[in-house]
């Protein structure tokens, strides 16, 4: 692996201040609007951060990273409207309002779905592991649609957005704080994983998995701990993604929804570290911007993304930090 | 539960799977000759209902309107092929997910930009309005019948084109060594173009024969590609005898657990409930048959073993 260019770097930390500075002085001119649209970037930012572990570093396309965005954000739903009632939440425990306890629940409950998922979709490969991908993503999707207990098509409001100690998140600014920091940690986490032994054998494994078995290291294992890490990751930014709209719907889980992922990392670089911030940052402001001038801006978002794929590989920052990746 | 019943279910499931074979046979063609895989086939399957539903209120005549489907189809699967699939052969399957994807979102917002987005509506044409008798008592509809013989003479066809045909054989060595059948002469190129058309020509037929029973709209390709993607993984990708039997696999699958599933679950729990969980157990049924058939058999029913 050769070592980050510093053009890299530069674009890295100018994205990185720029997505902390334009919130703060919008929350200093009194447009809040713009810190929830850098919210928004940020959490999408951080699901597609989640993703890039398995199709950044492990080269496994998932199709359906949504059923893990969308879990987290209904088990972030779920638990809210259980404090909201009263009710016990599971084998009688209260349930709380409390995001770092919900967010430990997003993301175990992520990890425990995303390891038989992981186990089933990883002995097979290529477009079948695509397909597979989408078909459990699908499963999870008509479960959520069919099942009236949470709102079923119509989706689960949450009424007052839940709590963090020390931290009044029902302003913007405090709230986008948090989910600042929790992308910060995803992509220190990625930058160690992609440095460390383990990155190390998940990319070998990528680029010749028969070597890497070759040498004593079985892809297998590696591969279904990075899907598992990756589906935590997304977990997390679903859980922020219901509380950020109080609201969380079928919608989530849809393929439309894994779709966009995969869109937001190729937008911005695939295997990079800033990639996913890159592309939500250029879809989210693309959404905003051309959905102001035409309804019709996904036929411009679509024409856009066919060219980045026939003609600009790389992305944003391949664009900016020149040479594409190896492997 | 009566025989009628059971009958008239089996060939809904059956019509279903007829028509999701009209739109695996182009997917698993296109990808077992060049390589591909083609999320935008179903806005192909909108494009072809469109013409359909338009040229028929043009004309007052269904049959005009199904041929004019066909070639609307052909065209734009065509057309597409020549501006944007063909640089897409050489690239990983990633990359053919995005340029589909961003496909599919440039058709259905064009589509959506040229006819607005009130659903259009296409009557079934008057030579075969009305019912057949069931044996056990009941009536079916006569339309959805000829559905199902339309799907099985494509079947038929498709069989002969490839087996018996130059442009079959030509598509068989494409298959098995695209460098050795250049090298022969032939114009891979276009032959190419012609096998993604075909598809195409097939997604737009079964877009015409569906929008007589739905409604006409936008968006209207999204639930059957993914349920044909799901039909061609489980037949095996590559193989038109796979999605055959894949398709009425996940037809008749999907069809009777909708039905029966509730029924079932109702002999153990109390009946709201039952009809809560087969209702939600049915609507997944069909990922849970692909997952295990995946589990077992890694490239499906009839895939090749690589």
């Amino acid at each position: 692996m050769k070592a980050t260019g510093a053009r890299e770097i530069i674009a890295n930390a100018t994205i990185a201040l720029l997505l902390l500075a334009v919130p703060l002085a919008a929350s200093a001119m009194g447009e809040p609007f713009y810190v929830t649209l850098a919210t928004r970037i940020t959490i999408l930012a951080l699901a597609a951060a989640g993703l890039n572990i398995a199709l950044g570093l492990g080269g496994l396309v998932s199709f359906g990273h949504a059923a893990f965005f969308g879990l987290g954000g209904y088990a972030a739903g779920i638990m809210a409207a259980h404090a909201f009632n009263a009710e016990p939440f599971f084998l009688g425990l209260d349930s709380t309002t409390s995001m770092p306890v919900i967010w430990l629940v997003a993301i175990v409950t992520c990890g425990l779905v995303a390891l038989p998922i992981g186990a089933i979709s990883l002995r097979t490969s290529g477009v079948y592991f695509i397909m597979i991908t989408l078909a459990f993503a699908q499963m999870i999707y008509y479960f959520a649609n069919s099942w009236p207990a949470y709102g079923g098509q119509d989706g689960l409001p949450i009424f007052i957005r839940n709590t963090f100690p020390g931290v009044n998140t029902a302003q913007p600014l405090p709230f986008f704080l948090l989910c600042y920091a929790a992308l910060l940690l995803a992509l220190l986490m990625f930058w160690s994983l992609r440095n460390s032994r383990f990155g190390a054998a998940l990319q070998a494994a990528r680029q010749n998995s028969v070597r890497v078995s070759a040498v004593g290291i079985a892809p297998f294992n590696v591969r279904l701990v990075a899907f598992v890490i990756s589906a935590m990751v997304t977990g997390l930014a679903g859980a922020l993604f219901a509380d950020l709209n109080r609201f969380v719907s079928p919608s989530m889980l849809s393929w439309h929804m894994s779709g966009e992922l995969i869109v937001l990392i190729v937008l911005g670089g695939i295997g990079r570290l800033f990639g996913p911030v890159a592309g939500a940052m250029l879809f989210v402001l693309l959404e905003h911007f051309l959905g102001g001038v035409t309804e019709r801006w996904q036929l411009f978002l679509g024409l856009i993304l066919l060219g980045v794929v026939l003609f600009a590989r790389g992305g944003l920052l391949g664009m900016i930090a020149g040479k594409a990746r190896h492997g | 539960m009566s025989l009628a019943l059971l009958i008239e279910q089996l060939l809904n499931g059956l019509q279903l799977g007829v028509m999701l074979f009209l739109m695996a046979a182009g997917l698993t063609l296109i990808f077992g000759v060049m390589g591909l895989i083609n999320l935008a086939h179903g806005s192909l399957y909108m494009v072809g209902a469109f013409a359909c539903a338009i040229v028929a209120a043009a004309t007052g005549s269904f049959w005009i309107g199904l041929a004019a489907s066909l070639v609307a189809a052909a065209a734009a699967g065509a057309i597409v092929e020549v501006t944007v699939i063909r640089r897409l052969y050489d690239r990983d399957h990633l990359d053919q997910v995005l340029a589909t994807f961003a496909l599919i979102l440039v058709f259905s917002e064009g589509t959506r930009w040229v006819f607005g987005s009130f659903p259009l509506y296409l009557d079934i044409p008057p030579l075969l309005q009305g019912a057949v008798p069931l044996p056990g008592g009941g009536q079916y509809q006569l339309y959805r019948l000829a559905i199902i013989g339309v799907g099985i003479a494509v079947a038929i066809g498709l069989y002969l084109l490839i087996s018996r045909t130059r442009l079959g054989m030509r598509i068989r060595a494409g298959e098995s060594d695209r460098e050795m059948i250049a090298a022969l002469g032939v114009d891979i190129k276009t032959l190419y173009t012609v096998v993604f058309a075909l598809g195409a020509a097939l997604a737009g037929l079964a877009g015409a024969l569906v929008g007589a029973l739905q409604s006409v709209q936008v968006g209207m390709g999204e639930p059957v590609l993914i349920l044909a993607f799901v039909v061609i993984v489980i037949g095996g990708i590559g193989s038109i005898k796979g999605a055959l039997f894949g398709a009425i696999l996940v037809g008749v699958v999907d069809t009777m657990g909708r039905v029966l599933l509730p029924q079932a679950l109702s002999l153990m729990l109390p009946p709201s409930q039952a009809g809560l969980v087969g209702g939600a157990l049915a609507s997944m049924l069909i990922y849970i048959v692909m997952a295990l058939i995946l589990a077992f058999r890694p490239s499906g029913l009839f895939g090749a073993q690589s």
